[in-house]
């Protein structure tokens, strides 16, 4: 079974964000931009099936500029085979991702798709989702635990709400994965070295033929208001009264 | 030469930051305050092949060159773990070297894959009591047998000792007196660590408690003829070639060193709140770690130019020499400035910087002092008559 997992450069986790002084966005000059954490974890779900023998090829696709080829090296040092860069420098939002991606799988017809659950720039949470619409697969969001039933079904423990929720998919289908599936791990150097030599193939949208024109416009990005220090309060009795009284909880 | 990293050089950076995030500045002030060896952090990078970092593919390596060594070295020191993490694993580096170069193909089969792979420690025996510098004064002798070569001696400064069961060491095959040149007559032997005959004792010392030096007492060492690495009596020569790696090591070390010093004072001074305002906003405060960062930076360019003079096979000894002796500078420097922005709490171990000032002492020493760069300098490159 073939595995593919969509990845996504994003801003690195680490690094504090600023917002543009004319509001358009967030700046991204000099940042260091890292591979999105989810979709790290789903790298490394891929990579453990490929390891146990229940997948044969882990396949990596980035939709980019061309420094996302770094974000797909990144997951071929892990233990992906190869990896396509559908290089492009517009921005391209969740449904105009989907379509690419469901030409890529129509192509490399996989077994199963993992990808995060959602990217940290701008969070929508939305192109699993709307992959799984436009092929009319099942999908299994939010994913703590994946257990395949050889390479036809598989049992997916989702974190929802009130706990642990499981669900079986029939495959071919999409997962998405959560925070709490896996711990990635670290590339080592001989990983490094043999990601230098595995595959990268560079594509265009149009080569898929697929019209990723935004349908949205950003009309301003604002930084979160700064948050007001907190008060010491003398005694419970006060503390009651301020709960009641101000803060108009109790 | 490039003045910034490629991406395979930032994964590499990116991939031992990660191995080094895992060992917080408790677990290095516990492993100094102990004297405890480093292993979880040493099985962490070999485990993920960053030992091998120069050493051949054939046997395990990665084949890099020494731009990449140093650069793995230096995540190690900057991430914290200073000279107690980098100290550990620094050996492994280019120690093997003569082998690789030297060796037999039996030899290298034999030798390098456990060495690589973190199964064989090894220590590097030269310095002597009584010869220091002065190499080709050593005074261990090395005489041949039947089978081999019966070797005894002294050495000194020889680290981790207590840990390794392998040990490179250098000693007279021929008499001083019957060669040429006094250089000649030394041989490189790679042998197994008999504590039988070997008697290692720990030095007490200023810094890097983690990882120990030691007085070694050679008596009645037997090594098989498989031991000798290269031609009998050109040991010194082979010394010579990782002498220019070693010094460039010792001054990336040295600058992550000192890095992790302003890093901590810069975050201190922001903090730090006296007469109702961060005390890194005085001049006073902020002056000498500015200096250091200038000094860092210019000690880093010019020992990564001698990683790449060497990388690219051209000679690099002035480079080098020079790389060490700024890079050990400044790092002390900035190791210093980092305490004393720290004020009262600079002193306490609580804020790590203590540890790096006492570490940073060793680069300024080791492998070779300030004032024999300068005689080299003065001697190779401005072409002044010997002093020595």
């Amino acid at each position: 079974m073939k595995v593919l997992v969509p990845v996504k450069r994003v801003i690195d986790y680490n690094v504090k964000v600023r917002v543009k002084p004319d509001q358009s966005g967030v700046d991204l000059a000099n940042v260091k931009m890292s591979m999105n954490p989810f979709d790290e974890i789903a790298t490394e779900e891929a990579v453990r099936m490929k390891e146990k023998g229940a997948a044969t090829e882990v396949v990596v696709v980035s939709i980019g500029p061309q420094p996302a080829q770094e974000t797909i090296r990144t997951a071929l040092a892990m233990g992906a085979d190869r990896g396509l860069l559908i290089q492009t420098d517009q921005t391209v939002e969740p449904l105009a991702v989907a379509k690419l991606l469901k030409a890529v799988v129509e192509q490399e017809q996989p077994g199963l798709v993992i990808m995060g659950k959602q990217a940290i720039d701008d969070d929508n949470n939305a192109t699993g989702q709307m992959l799984a619409a436009l092929l009319d697969w099942p999908q299994a969001t939010f994913a703590s635990k994946i257990e395949l039933n050889g390479a036809s079904a598989a049992n997916v423990t989702r974190e929802v709400d009130g706990g642990l929720q499981t669900l079986e998919v029939q495959l071919p289908a999409i997962v998405t994965a959560d925070l709490r599936l896996n711990e990635p791990r670290y590339a080592s150097l001989p990983n490094i070295m043999k990601a230098k030599k595995k595959p990268i193939d560079v594509k265009s949208p149009g080569d898929f033929g697929v019209d990723i024109t935004p349908r949205l416009k950003v009309s301003k990005v604002t930084e979160p208001p700064k948050r007001q220090g907190g008060v010491k309060v003398e005694s419970v009795a006060d503390l009651v009264m301020r709960l009641k009284n101000e803060a108009g909880v109790l | 030469m490039s003045f910034w990293l490629t991406e395979e050089q930032e994964a590499i950076r990116e991939g031992v930051q990660r191995v080094c995030d895992g060992f917080t500045d408790e677990f290095w002030r516990e492993t100094d305050a102990t004297g405890t060896f480093p292993e979880p952090f040493v099985a962490q990078m070999a485990a993920g092949g960053w030992l091998g970092a120069a050493m051949p593919e054939c046997y395990g390596g990665a084949g890099l060159g020494l731009t990449e060594a140093s650069i793995v070295m230096q995540t190690v020191a900057q991430s914290g773990a200073g000279f107690s993490g980098a100290s550990a694993i620094h050996l492994n580096i280019f120690g093997p070297m003569p082998i690789v170069k030297f060796g037999t193909d039996w030899q290298k089969q034999t030798y390098l894959p456990p060495i690589i792979s973190g199964q064989d420690k090894m220590c590097f025996a030269v310095t002597e009591p009584n010869s220091g510098l002065d190499t080709s004064s050593l005074e261990t002798r090395a005489e041949r047998t039947n089978d081999g070569y019966r070797i005894n001696g002294r050495k000194i400064w020889t680290t981790s000792a207590q840990r390794a069961n392998k040990i490179i060491l250098i000693a007279r095959t021929t008499p001083k007196d019957q060669v040429r040149k006094p250089t000649e007559g030394l041989s490189l032997f790679y042998t197994d660590f008999d504590r039988g005959r070997i008697e290692a004792k720990p030095i007490p010392k200023m810094g890097r408690r983690a990882v120990e030096c030691n007085t070694l007492f050679i008596d009645d060492l037997h090594v098989p003829k498989e031991a000798l690495i290269g031609e009998e009596g050109q040991g010194f020569k082979y010394l010579l070639q990782g002498l220019n790696p070693e010094r460039v090591l010792f001054a990336v070390e040295a600058i992550g060193l000192g890095r992790a010093a302003i890093a901590k004072a810069a975050q201190y001074a922001k903090e730090r709140i006296v007469f109702g305002r961060p005390i890194g906003q005085n001049q006073g405060v902020q002056h000498p770690l500015a200096k250091s960062w200038a000094e860092l930076e210019a000690a880093n360019l010019l020992a990564f130019k001698a990683a790449a003079l060497y990388d690219a096979g051209k000679e690099c000894g002035a480079e080098a020499n020079a790389a060490k002796y700024l890079g050990a500078e400044a790092g002390f420097h900035a190791c210093e400035a980092a305490v004393l922005a720290h004020g009262g709490m600079g002193y306490a171990r609580e804020y790590d910087v203590e540890r790096y000032f006492r570490e940073a002492m060793i680069a300024r020493i080791a492998p070779v002092s300030r004032e024999m760069i300068l005689n080299f300098i003065a001697e190779r490159v401005l072409g002044l008559p010997k002093s020595y």
